[in-house]
């Protein structure tokens, strides 16, 4: 069972465990992405491709579920302005055993900063805007799964 | 045949507009010829794609390098390497 959106709204980490655990695997794990308040950051403007966007998330998602015994997998991806201290971004994974949901959950989580078309900006409390430039290490964390 | 190109973030700000719909002629094959085609018309084209490196592309809904051949694909977009997560 997959749950794949890209919305403005605010999600419920909590309900969306409650969902993987009545899957009947023993293991559930998750990611959540918070957005951080460094240097001054008072808000992101998450720019996305809508016609792209959830069709991306869900070949991420069948990727997933082709190399780990997965029960099931939630993605959940927010676009528009979030304010720091917000959720952004939710992945989770449901299996038998631990070891699969854990390593899933970190698969989805560096493929979908590099494989979703996604594109932040950064408003400072300065006035400063600017878009987040891709970082090497996000590239290099998805090359361990190649 | 008629190209529907789409811009993101920094790229669709650079160029002015979120799109446009173009009919390349014959000589266009790939996408960086497409990209050389644009800038040789003018307008914020040629700042937005000074540098190819920075650059990425998804033909109808799918990543492709820049030396992809347009083929028949009907939606083209340009844009920064992906930031989300």
């Amino acid at each position: 069972m997959n749950r794949v959106r890209a919305q403005s709204g605010d999600f419920d980490p909590g309900a969306e465990l409650a969902g993987l655990e009545r899957l009947g695997g023993g293991a559930v794990a998750s990611f959540t992405g918070i957005v951080r308040g460094d240097d001054g950051l008072v808000e992101l403007t998450l720019e996305h491709y809508p016609a792209m966007t959830e069709r991306a998330m869900r070949d991420i998602v069948a990727e997933a579920h082709a190399r780990w015994p997965l029960i099931g997998v939630t993605v959940i991806h927010r676009h528009g302005r979030l304010a720091a201290g917000e959720r952004i971004v939710f992945v989770a994974a449901a299996s038998r055993h631990r070891a699969a949901a854990l390593e899933a959950c970190a698969f989805l989580i560096d493929w979908l900063k590099t494989r979703a078309p996604f594109w932040k900006r950064e408003r400072f409390a300065d006035g400063r805007e600017r878009w987040v430039e891709a970082r090497h290490e996000d590239d290099g964390a998805a090359a361990r799964w190649d | 045949m008629a190209l529907d190109i789409l811009y993101f973030a920094w790229v669709r700000e650079a160029i002015g507009r979120d799109g446009e719909r173009v009919e390349p002629p014959a000589g266009v094959v790939t996408v960086a010829d497409l990209l050389d085609w644009l800038v040789a018309r003018g307008g914020g084209h040629a700042r937005a794609f000074a540098d190819r490196a920075r650059l990425r592309a998804a033909l109808d809904q799918d990543f492709v390098p820049l030396d992809a051949p347009l083929g028949d694909a009907r939606e083209l977009a340009i844009f920064p390497p992906v930031t989300g997560g």
